[in-house]
């Protein structure tokens, strides 16, 4: 997916020079239909044999039993071994005791940001409180004009919400993911924060395709902040002009009390149970993991290596906008491992919509928020009240 | 009289104005589009809007196929379209005919029984559709996409109902010479009803290559896609090049556009005298 | 000496049904079958774990339907159909009869030019379109606002307002359908005898009595049919929503069709999801036979 899915084949093409006899096809599928793509690959018998899946989804291919437990190619590869990754992102494809995936780049959100933009309203560095933070983002709002915001967080994500709430403490669904969480204390607390900004003006109320062009408006100063993933120190090197190329840098997340947590995102690779070509999906799963080919790929996408060998090499260590990333790394929470969470994150959008746009209260949208998750997780509830699933 | 005069003058001029005003407003997105596409990156997004590029450039098509491989997708389209149109010509027809000419038993009861057919929406049937492709191990296959476009009731229709004007007279001579019924269909029938096979072949084509829905639910990789199913999933990932996204438009556009030009007088003549007749 | 005059019954029977054959083998298993296996599964609760194993499946009556009956999101997204087929519908067919009249005055050349214009829009790929109109709506750098802003009107967020995005696409589904129903209107218009306008003309009647009491009469059954043909099309809303709105915002554009995808194919609940692809097929059967009902009264 995403940008990934267009520079992988020239890794592909090393691969294949190292294993003549190999021949790799790469399908690409744009992030927003890539869950639907795949899940109907699934249910249509034509999965691939590899496949990139965002890290939340690994508990839900899990769960339809699509996915080869790797636990044993793990232990005897030299190229793929377990302690030279980041524990909290390795363990979010740990799924019943068995792994079903390997983390290929980790995925995290940090702030995108004006430097200049922040300097001129006083701050010489991005605040680490949600209370700083506010006030500097009305500092900035102060001094700008109509249809000009210092945050951009579109309202059709799920990650801005999910985060604060994660900052908060909140665990997004109890009872071993039977039940919502979110009209629990520690989310509403999020939840009327993230409301806030909207309401404040420091945030438009816009979805993810109104935005025509993300980079423009950042370059113009429309926009001054934006919470984002490592692609986009690629995308913001190469779109942006060089002009621009010193006034924007990255930061770690403000917290509730001091620096917060974010997602341990992501992206694995998962080898499909219904692959006839298992050995040799294993040898590129393997190659693509390989410390010097996790940089490679570094370099052509901005994509943040799993392996934490790869974090010593020079191109990463020197770069100024990865350090945001490699800090935040140390904080990151995964979001519930149900297979349902694509679903419960959509309807956190959905529903936060509502919220922002003024049409129902806090209290409301969460009070139905969770009814809508409480219906979804139905099925869970009797599949685990049958035993045919195991808790977690 | 003069003033009469006069006043069919101020009406003409009226009516003129009318229809240009209208074409106008039919023909500026699709002008729009062709501009944008040719436009440097990044101008379709300036404030005021530019109608014309500064500088003309083909570069987004040249993406489109090198980069974006949408090349291959407008062979999807173009073998889809066409294996449809013609199979589906040759079954509509049989079917049509039959229904029209040749007296059996049960004939106007399964008739009756496929018009209501015409009432149920298609996408009821999808979900189980796409299951029993998928137990058929045609999903992400052309022919997952193909096959349940092979008949439609709406085709057999038409070609009933024009089929029905062809003197019987002609029909039973041709048996009294011994004639088999395929070869009556084959060398009578199929030159009669010329004018509405052109006319059921061409709205065929461009329904299969307009169908998005069902290609996207059946296909679930880029190689397989057609081009309506390419240009969303691109869109889904380039919303910001909209440059680029003008170009894949165009190309999506473009064939069916001139499929319609050159043949409009069969489909716009179908379309007109179908609707009297029924 | 014996001739046959005829083909024998059961001659002429065989011959039939090996032209049937294909056209209706391929429609009973490819239409007809999946719309009763659609009512079965409509009443199981099927779903992604089905899929993965059939035994995880469970026979739940009319629990579907109680559900989408009880969901908010079923009948916003019944609503925002509702809105799109019967504020969409008259206005393409105004605009379709409005473009015919003007095509069919006696005063006015180049009519096929005009015509083939006029149809362009409809034989366009709609996911092409849409993307386009979206770009034409854009609240910034979009025509439309453009347009609106030298008539010194404000900007309107066409995508972004729950108030505009439906409209914004009516009036898009209105320039593309339109010119169909024009071909139809002009077939109509040009089958009413030029001599009922000339008696009317030296009675007196002006153009617009014309119309009304000699044009619009006649058009009544074209009238009818062309409703008919273009609610049901419109209560299939789907890619418009699909491309330029993913249903938003607020869910304002979510049609059922979409609403039918999206849990279908997204979430993969199918039972669900054959529900609500049932209750839509009721939905445009009552709406079909009121609108011939309506027919016959006029009659």
């Amino acid at each position: 997916m995403g940008r990934e899915g267009e520079v992988v084949s020239d890794l592909i093409r090393d691969f294949e020079k190292l294993h003549p006899g190999i021949h790799v096809q790469v399908q690409q599928i744009p992030w927003s239909a890539a869950h639907e793509k795949l899940l109907t690959a699934y249910v249509g018998d034509a999965t691939p044999d590899i496949a990139m899946l965002g890290n939340t989804w690994v508990p839900e291919f899990t769960a339809i039993d699509a996915l080869e437990p790797l636990d044993a190619l793990v232990a005897s590869s030299k190229d793929a071994p377990r302690n030279d990754y980041f524990d909290g992102i390795w363990n979010t494809n740990v799924v019943d005791g068995k792994t079903f995936g390997i983390p290929w780049y980790v995925d995290t959100r940090v702030i995108f940001y004006r430097k200049d933009i922040l300097a001129a309203a006083g701050y010489n560095q991005m605040p680490t409180t949600w209370a700083d933070w506010r006030a500097s983002m009305q500092k900035i709002k102060s001094r700008m004009g109509a249809r000009q915001y210092p945050l951009l967080i579109p309202i059709t994500e799920w990650p801005p919400p999910v985060i604060f709430g994660l900052q908060a403490g909140s665990p997004l669904l109890k009872d071993d993911g039977q039940y919502g969480a979110f009209s629990e204390a520690p989310f509403k607390k999020a939840f009327d924060f993230y409301v806030s900004l909207f309401n404040d003006k420091l945030a438009p109320a816009l979805s993810g395709s109104e935005i025509s062009n993300l980079y423009q408006e950042f370059e113009r100063g429309n926009i001054a902040m934006y919470i984002s993933g490592p692609w986009q120190i690629g995308e913001f090197t190469n779109r942006l002009p060089k002009a621009m190329q010193d006034k924007w840098a990255t930061a770690p997340l403000p917290g509730v009390d001091g620096p917060g947590a974010s997602l341990a995102g992501g992206a694995s690779l998962s080898l499909f149970k219904a692959s006839p070509h298992k050995h040799e999906a294993w040898l590129l799963m393997e190659y693509l993991s390989r410390p010097d080919v996790q940089i490679k790929f570094y370099g052509l996408t901005g994509d943040l290596p799993a392996r934490r060998s790869a974090w010593q090499d020079s191109s990463l260590a020197n770069n100024v906008h990865a350090r945001a990333f490699r800090d935040q790394l140390d904080r990151v929470v995964p979001t519930p491992q149900v297979p349902e969470w694509e679903e419960i994150a959509t309807k956190v959008y959905e529903h936060g919509e509502q919220a922002v746009r003024g049409k129902k209260t806090i209290d409301q949208t969460l009070a139905e928020l969770d009814r809508d998750v409480n219906a979804l997780l139905e099925k869970r509830r009797y599949m685990m009240s049958q035993k045919k699933l195991a808790a977690r | 009289m003069e003033s009469a005069r006069r006043r069919q003058q101020l009406t003409r001029i009226l009516l003129y104005a009318l229809l240009i005003i209208g074409a106008i407003l039919a023909l500026l997105p699709m002008l729009w589009m062709l501009s944008a596409s040719l436009m440097p990156t990044g101008e379709a997004s300036t404030f005021p809007p530019r109608f014309f590029p500064s500088a003309p450039t083909l570069e987004h098509y040249r993406d489109l196929f090198t980069r974006l491989d949408l090349g291959r997708n407008l062979l999807n389209s173009i073998f889809v379209s066409f294996v449809v149109t013609f199979v589906s010509l040759f079954i509509n027809s049989l079917a049509g005919y039959a229904f029209a000419k040749l007296r059996f038993r049960g004939r106007d009861r399964v008739f009756r029984f496929l018009s209501m057919g015409l009432v149920l929406p298609v996408q009821v049937a999808m979900l189980p559709l796409f299951l029993l492709l998928k137990n058929m191990g045609l999903i992400n296959t052309y022919w997952g996409v193909i096959i349940p476009g092979l008949s439609s009731i709406f085709g057999i229709f038409l070609v009933r109902q024009y089929a029905l004007s062809i003197p019987d007279e002609m029909l039973d001579a041709a048996r009294v010479d011994g004639a088999s019924e395929l070869r009556i269909f084959w060398s009578i029938v199929v030159p009669g009803i010329m004018p509405i096979l052109a006319t059921l072949s061409i709205w065929t084509f461009l329904a299969t290559w307009n169908d998005f829905m069902w290609p996207l639910i059946v296909l679930s990789d880029a190689s397989h896609y057609t081009l309506p199913v390419a240009l969303a999933n691109l869109s889904g990932e380039h919303v910001q090049d909209t440059e680029l996204m003008m170009a894949g438009s165009v190309l999506t556009v473009i064939p069916v556009m001139l499929v319609f030009l050159f043949l409009q007088r069969y489909y716009i003549q179908g379309v007109m005298a179908g609707s009297v007749k029924g | 000496m014996k001739t046959k005059a005829v083909r024998m019954p059961a001659e002429a029977n065989t011959a039939a049904w090996f032209f049937l054959a294909p056209a209706l083998l391929l429609i009973t298993v490819f239409f007809f079958v999946p719309v009763v296996a659609s009512l079965i599964l409509s009443v199981t609760d099927f779903d992604i774990y089905g899929i993965a194993n059939p035994s995880n499946t469970r026979f739940v009556g009319l629990r579907n339907y109680q559900k989408l009956l009880s969901t908010p999101d079923f009948w916003n997204a019944l609503k925002n159909t509702f809105y799109f087929a019967f504020v969409g519908g008259p206005l393409t067919i105004a605009v379709s009869l409005g473009a015919a009249l003007l095509l069919n005055s006696k005063l006015v050349r180049f009519k096929g030019f005009f015509r083939t214009i006029y149809f362009t829009p409809f034989v366009t790929t709609l996911v092409a379109v849409a993307i386009v109109w979206r770009y034409l709506y854009h609240t910034r750098y979009g025509l439309f606002n453009y347009g609106l802003g030298k008539l010194g009107i404000a900007p309107i967020d066409w995508l972004g307002d729950p108030h505009w995005a439906m409209p914004a696409i009516i009036l898009m589904a209105v320039w593309k359908s339109f010119g169909y129903n024009m071909l139809i209107f002009i077939a109509g218009l040009q089958a009413i005898p030029e001599e009922l306008y000339d008696a009317a003309e030296i009675d007196g009647a002006g153009p617009f009595r014309r119309f009304f009491s000699i044009a619009l009469p006649m058009l009544a059954p074209t009238l009818v049919f062309i409703s008919v043909i273009t609610m049901i099309g419109y209560f299939q809303l789907f890619a418009e929503p699909y491309v330029m709105t993913q249903g938003g915002p607020l869910r304002s554009t979510t049609s059922v069709v979409l609403l039918m995808y999206e849990e279908g194919f997204r979430w993969w609940r199918m039972g669900y999801a054959a529900a609500v692809a049932f209750v839509l097929f009721i939905v445009i059967l009552i709406a079909t036979l009121l609108q011939f009902r309506l027919q016959k009264e006029r009659a």
